[in-house]
């Protein structure tokens, strides 16, 4: 006999009151050698931005590997000091976030095939009754791309184009774009997990 | 039986996934809660696996959790105004296993139903003694304990004379990816429910009961605080034959 789950409801308008951390953006301290910053918007169907979202990532470490019992290679201290695997950063008024992290590594799956570097996210806003998940992809990581289960499993090319984070227009180095729109032709790709 | 475990493989990497509950979320898009009109996704949800990136997750925050932050009466100069109540309860998973040491946060409105928030113009008052913010660490049985004053009832601009329910914001890690959870605790009795959208975007009645604390006369502490009891459940590992020795 199981139990059933506990609904989930919306984080409503003043999440800022309880969740938002000092260092929550900071997936590796400021000044860590190969950082990158992935930053975008969230965006309505009505094209405004969502000033009262929190965007919550989640990823493997450079050497494709999680300091998380639950990873059956066994958990893996990270080698880039300060990796916390997580970032969470509130929208500030204009809907924008910007995380700071590595580049997470591929990763095996059970049938053989690897993942392309990815980012796990979660999207939570007033009007959103349950979190939305999507994926970052790296445009740069064509070859790995190609092969990754998840991608291959979105038929259109242009919704899959919505997972691929690519260089922040006029941004240096490591900066990459990620904007998640909630809805309209461009509407960012859901998953349910 | 499983039909294709081949255990000869010893590189093998097994995942054991997650359960997909059906129907205990509430729906993306209910209309009758009017900002998810343009906020929830209209394309259908692709199905992800549960790999390596799902099965694993956050548990803690960034920073160490004290004892005084899940006591949200102590942490200015004087009390807050409210009712003393003692919000207490495990999380668990749907496979009955508690889920340690692992990071509960919420925020609430005031006794007057104000939230410490520029956005709220609630014309309630604010109270100086509360900023309505917890967090605690599950202990090893997966049980949280807070210690802060009943919120007040709140008035919002979905439709015409909409209050919403006196409610606390819960967020949970749980142990993985798939079992992050930020919903909302309710109070026995609230006459509020029935004209609440978010409360009824539940489909079932019975999940929307889940939601529900309960008064406990055993946790209530003579001459000092009510005692609320709420049980937290994530979804557990899908049903799958393990061999462990
Ligand atoms: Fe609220």
């Amino acid at each position: 006999m199981r139990l059933p789950i506990t609904p989930s409801q919306t984080i409503g308008p003043f999440l800022a009151i309880g969740l938002p951390w000092p260092d929550g953006p900071f997936v590796v301290p400021e000044g860590t050698p190969g950082a990158i910053t992935i930053s975008g918007r969230v965006i309505d169907g009505a094209d405004q931005p969502l000033s009262d979202a929190l965007v919550e990532t989640w990823q493997a470490d450079p050497d494709g590997r999680f300091n998380h019992a639950g990873d059956p290679r066994g958990a893996a201290e990270p080698r880039t000091p300060g990796f916390r695997a997580f970032g969470r950063c509130a929208t500030d008024a204009d809907g924008r976030y910007r995380i700071v992290t590595v580049r997470p590594g591929s990763l095996p799956t059970a049938d053989g095939s690897l993942e392309a570097p990815h980012i796990d996210v979660s999207v939570f806003a007033r009007g959103l009754l349950d979190r939305v998940v999507t994926r970052i992809y790296f445009a740069d990581e064509v070859a790995a791309n190609a092969a990754d289960p998840v991608l291959a499993s979105i038929a259109d090319p242009a919704r899959r184009a919505t997972l691929i984070a690519g260089p922040q227009p006029c941004g240096r180095a490591g900066e990459f774009r990620f904007d998640i729109r909630l809805q309209g032709a461009k509407e960012t790709v859901f998953f349910d997990v | 039986m499983t039909a294709d475990q081949d255990e000869t493989v010893g590189a093998r990497l097994e995942i054991t996934a997650y359960q997909r509950p059906a129907g205990v979320h509430p729906p993306l898009l209910t209309p009758e809660y009017r900002s998810t009109q343009l906020r929830a996704p209209k394309q259908k949800l692709v199905r992800l696996p549960h790999l390596l990136t799902e099965v694993t997750g956050p548990t803690a925050g960034s920073q160490p959790v004290t004892a005084l932050d899940a006591d949200l009466t102590r942490r200015h100069a004087g009390e807050p105004l409210g009712e003393r109540i003692i919000v207490t309860g495990r999380v668990l998973d749907s496979d009955g296993r508690p889920v340690p040491d692992t990071l509960v946060e919420i925020w609430q409105a005031n006794a007057a139903g104000r939230y410490a928030h520029q956005v709220d113009d609630h014309p309630a008052p604010l109270d100086p003694n509360f900023d309505g913010a917890g967090r605690c660490m599950t202990d090893s049985d997966g049980r949280y304990r807070f210690i802060t004053i009943k919120p007040g009832a709140y008035p919002w601009g979905n439709h015409l004379n909409a209050w919403r329910p006196a409610h606390i914001h819960f967020s949970l890690f749980g142990q993985a990816f798939t079992q992050r959870l930020v919903t909302q605790m309710y109070f026995p009795g609230d006459p509020l429910f029935p004209q609440d959208p978010i409360f009824n975007s539940v489909p079932d009645a019975k999940a929307r009961q889940r939601m529900i604390a309960t008064f406990d006369l055993d946790l209530t502490e003579p001459e000092w605080a009510l005692g609320y009891r709420w049980d937290i459940v994530l979804r557990g590992r899908e049903q799958t034959v393990f061999e462990e020795r």
